[in-house]
């Protein structure tokens, strides 16, 4: 269907509220809008096997079977970043060009001030962004809201269901792009669905859901020869997520400004393994996903977009009984972008020891995710700290520098 | 019963089908048709006959009494007797996964272990299409979902079987201590929770912290971090043992050690001290420590709340009125816990049956209702379609990761990519048999029925006259009875119950 006659669709079946929140994601994004992506590692990844301390002793003597030794000659090893910092290896091979460009940064000791070390209370407090307390609206997530306030950047979801996070009267589009995509109803029955539903509060949806379908279809119609082309010439084997990150980057490129795409698998308690094992395969894929969704974005897309990695928690600072690590607090949040300004490591820090420790078990958070994602998103989309107050209420954004 | 033919499709002038179907049975009452359509998976003709024939009130008793099980159609009954986990137990099914488990290639050991799940999804599957006890099946689906696991970890797809026969459904409407005692000690949800791995000072708490997050209290219930500790220390010891190997034991220990099948209570791994849990003092005594606990835990106030709460969030609505979840958790403390005398005071609520249906459905609910509506009279003898939509969908069975189990709101499952994809799926129902009367092995011969005819008796007796102006319009119009089957499901009436 045109867009044309979906509006005066829409219109005539006086459907006010759907026209309203659904014009804004006909459009495409404008070539100039930054992009933003946020990717949420669920299950509470343990961000000290990614980013591991390099000063003292500490680290090593409270996880004596699951640190991450340092690189040494020809021992593999972690990567060195700063005098404080070293990079587990499997992250570090697949984004050495990014950290090269100076388009990758680290922020310890990020997170929130929600201490249940709860999966879910966690993850809910992170993706709603509003302060803590009983007042909470749980139908308004944080992205929502930055959508709201940023008219043109139509926003898309990358998952099978809508998340907390883009919660809220924006309307967000929705789609997985894992796996094989598939096609859709025919012209007839989607326009007999859209009249079943003309009046009905889901109608805007429906509708959507047909163009959703039809612009994957369309944008992905060269990227999927290119795919099997790859896969034909025995090219390093995609795994899973990279596939997925190389088709939202080529969305994103072509039409949404907003992304947001969610990884499981992190909750590590037991036998979560050291320089190779559960946790290095998973990470090193997060990573080469991530350097895929760089490169296929584009150079000149890549200098506008901005991506963030969170996770609603850290582990524990001492391995557990099971050459694992439990529910912890303080994490390791990651920046990617090629407007970064290219400092390694940043934000507020401390030294590791046992006297630093949150209730003598986890990282302390110095750098609240809400303050410092209001400080990127001040700098990236120059909001005016009203519309700052609106995507993040009684906050105080901090800017650490990122761009 | 059927009205219409394939090649006609109905018409609302279709008259000689409405006068059948009003000359033969009583006009339909839109609340009967909710009614049955909230308590069970959805409603099918011969559910709602059957309601009509007892009437609301002893209906309802029915569907709650713990009665012995009502026998299923022969053709499901044989096909449920044919699966493995239906003849072997568990700690069969283990030994024989264990020698797999010996050779070099992998293969073997992992194919056969996703062959013992598909085996429980099918049964859980068949059951909720065919079963005549909709109500335990329909709590059945939701205590596994409440008492989550997730089959990809470990051997955990071998239990899953043996963890819904003997420690969920048996107890779907019975007593919630029970309930939580049976999935707290399955080895399923001890593997899954990491408990098997808990031992004296070498504490893990992943089992303890969820087991009062969301499995009793609920996450805003006042128990602290200290509590999750001393939980996890009182779950010390209880573990998983596939051989019959005993460990050996000092003296003074043997006598504390606990074997049930693939459960075992290794008193070697427990911690013996005192505890302190919900400002309780456990003595160090053994396994029956958590036996204390969880007798606690059954009978809190904050869990009778929690688990009312998510009941008739499940059944009746997103927001269910609060009166009505205080009364449905008086009458749980006051019956010690007893789920089918909960369920009696929701069914019964005037709530219940009020016309309007405003619960929309998950996908489990959607693919389900979907299919009792079109195959009633005919039994399913492939449930990988179904499997695979409901994966498409979100919802597949034991695939949620994470213990929360899946959410049961609308705002979860009414995105617009989630619509787009139930279309397509109520396409495939629609329009052709989409494979569900194939063989296993995949033979076409045995492919019977082209398409359902769901434009028949029940539709003008019951559903018609709940339907809108537009969807009847829509329904109308359309001149291929694929086409009609499609946009029925399809339509924003068959998305809520």
């Amino acid at each position: 269907m045109q867009r044309r006659t979906f509006l005066s669709h829409t219109c005539a079946a006086s459907a006010g509220v759907a026209t309203l929140t659904f014009s804004s994601r006909l459009l495409a994004a404008s070539p100039d809008s930054p992009r933003f992506l946020l990717v949420f590692l669920r299950g509470g990844y343990d961000a000290l096997s990614l980013l591991v301390p390099t000063s003292g002793s500490f680290y090593q003597e409270v996880r004596p079977h699951i640190a991450i030794p340092l690189a040494a000659g020809d021992q593999a090893g972690a990567v060195p970043l700063t005098e404080q910092w070293a990079l587990h290896p499997a992250v570090e091979a697949p984004l050495r060009p990014l950290l090269q460009a100076r388009q990758l940064s680290f922020i310890p000791f990020a997170g929130t001030d929600d201490t249940s070390r709860s999966h879910f209370e966690t993850q809910d407090s992170i993706e709603l962004g509003q302060p803590l307390g009983p007042q909470r609206n749980f139908q308004s997530g944080f992205l929502n809201r930055l959508a709201s306030v940023l008219p043109g950047s139509p926003a898309m979801s990358f998952t099978d269901q809508l998340p907390t996070v883009f919660r809220g009267p924006v309307d967000i589009a929705n789609t997985s792009l894992k796996g094989q995509l598939k096609n859709g109803l025919n012209k007839p029955l989607q326009s007999a669905l859209a009249s079943m539903y003309q009046h009905h509060p889901l109608g805007a949806k429906v509708q959507e859901g047909f163009e959703v379908r039809q612009e994957v279809s369309s944008t992905m119609a060269g990227n999927m020869a290119g795919e099997m082309e790859a896969a034909s010439r025995n090219a390093v084997s995609t795994n899973g997520f990279e596939q997925e990150a190389r088709r939202m980057a080529r969305l994103m490129r072509e039409r949404y400004a907003l992304g947001f795409v969610d990884v499981g698998g992190w909750d590590t308690h037991v036998g979560q393994g050291q320089l190779t094992g559960y946790l290095a395969t998973r990470l090193g894929q997060l990573a080469s996903g991530l350097a895929g969704f760089a490169d296929e974005i584009g150079p000149t897309m890549w200098k506008q977009t901005t991506v963030v990695v969170i996770s609603e928690f850290g582990r524990t600072m001492r391995e557990n009984g099971n050459r694992g690590t439990d529910h912890g607090h303080g994490s390791v949040y990651w920046a990617l972008g090629g407007g970064l300004r290219g400092q390694k490591v940043l934000g507020e820090q401390t030294s590791i020891e046992a006297r630093t420790l949150f209730q003598n078990r986890d990282l302390p958070v110095l750098n609240d995710y809400r303050a410092t994602l209001a400080g990127l998103f001040q700098r990236q989309y120059g909001l005016s700290p009203s519309a700052i107050d609106k995507v993040f209420p009684a906050c105080q954004p901090r800017d650490i520098g990122l761009i | 019963m059927l009205t219409a033919c394939a090649s006609q499709p109905p018409q609302a002038s279709d008259k000689p089908a409405l006068a059948r179907a009003r000359d033969h049975t009583p006009a339909g009452d839109p609340r009967l048709h909710v009614l049955v359509n909230r308590l069970s998976w959805g409603a099918s003709d011969s559910e709602l006959n059957l309601a009509l024939q007892l009437g609301p009130a002893r209906y309802i008793a029915q569907q709650t009494a713990s009665a012995p099980p009502a026998a299923l159609p022969p053709a499901v009954q044989g096909q449920i007797d044919s699966l493995t986990i239906t003849q072997k137990p568990l700690m069969a099914l283990l030994a024989d996964l264990d020698s797999l488990k010996q050779a070099d290639d992998k293969q073997p050991y992992q194919k056969e272990l996703t062959r013992l799940a598909r085996e429980a999804a099918s049964r859980h599957l068949l059951r909720a299409l065919y079963s005549p006890q909709q109500l335990r099946e329909h709590m059945s689906w939701f205590w596994f979902n409440h008492f989550n696991v997730h089959q990809h970890k470990h051997n955990i797809r071998a239990m899953l079987g043996d963890y819904e026969e003997r420690a969920l459904r048996p107890h779907a409407l019975g007593r919630f201590r029970d309930l939580l005692g049976a999935a707290t000690r399955h080895p399923a949800m001890l593997r899954y929770l990491d408990n098997d791995q808990n031992a004296a000072n070498r504490l893990n708490e992943n089992h303890a912290r969820e087991l009062l997050e969301l499995h009793t209290l609920g996450v805003d219930a006042g128990y602290t971090q200290r509590d999750v500790q001393e939980l996890a220390r009182v779950l010390t010891g209880h573990g998983v043992q596939h051989s019959d190997k005993t460990p050996h034991l000092r003296r003074e220990l043997a006598g504390f050690y606990v074997r049930e099948g693939a459960y075992e209570f290794n008193p070697a791994r427990h911690d013996f001290g005192d505890k302190t849990v919900l400002g309780r003092r456990i003595q160090g005594r053994g396994a029956t420590e958590l036996d204390e606990v969880l007798d606690t835990l059954a009978t809190h106030p904050a869990t009778a709340r929690f688990v009312c709460g998510k009941i008739a969030r499940y059944l009746l609505s997103d927001t269910p009125p609060e009166p009505l979840v205080r009364r449905m958790s008086e009458a749980f403390l006051s019956s010690q816990g007893h789920i089918g005398d909960t369920l009696n005071v929701l069914l019964g609520a005037p709530e219940f049956t009020q016309a309007e249906p405003g619960k929309f459905k998950d996908p489990m609910h959607y693919v389900i209702s979907a299919l009792r509506a079109a195959y009633d009279d005919k039994v399913i003898r492939n449930t990988t379609p179904i499997f695979n939509w409901l994966n498409r969908l979100g919802e597949g069975l034991y695939n949620r990761q994470t213990p929360d189990g899946y959410p049961l709101t609308a705002d979860a499952w009414s995105s617009s990519g989630q619509m787009a994809v139930r279309f397509e799926i109520a396409r495939a129902i629609g329009t052709h048999s989409a494979g569900l009367f194939k063989s296993e092995e995949g033979s076409q011969a045995t492919e019977q029925a082209a398409f359902p005819q769901l434009a028949r008796a029940s539709y003008y007796q019951f559903t018609r006259a709940m339907l809108g102006p537009d969807t009847r319009q829509a329904l109308d119009n359309t001149s291929s009875p694929q086409d009609w089957n499609t946009l029925y499901l399809s339509a924003p009436e068959f998305m809520y119950r």
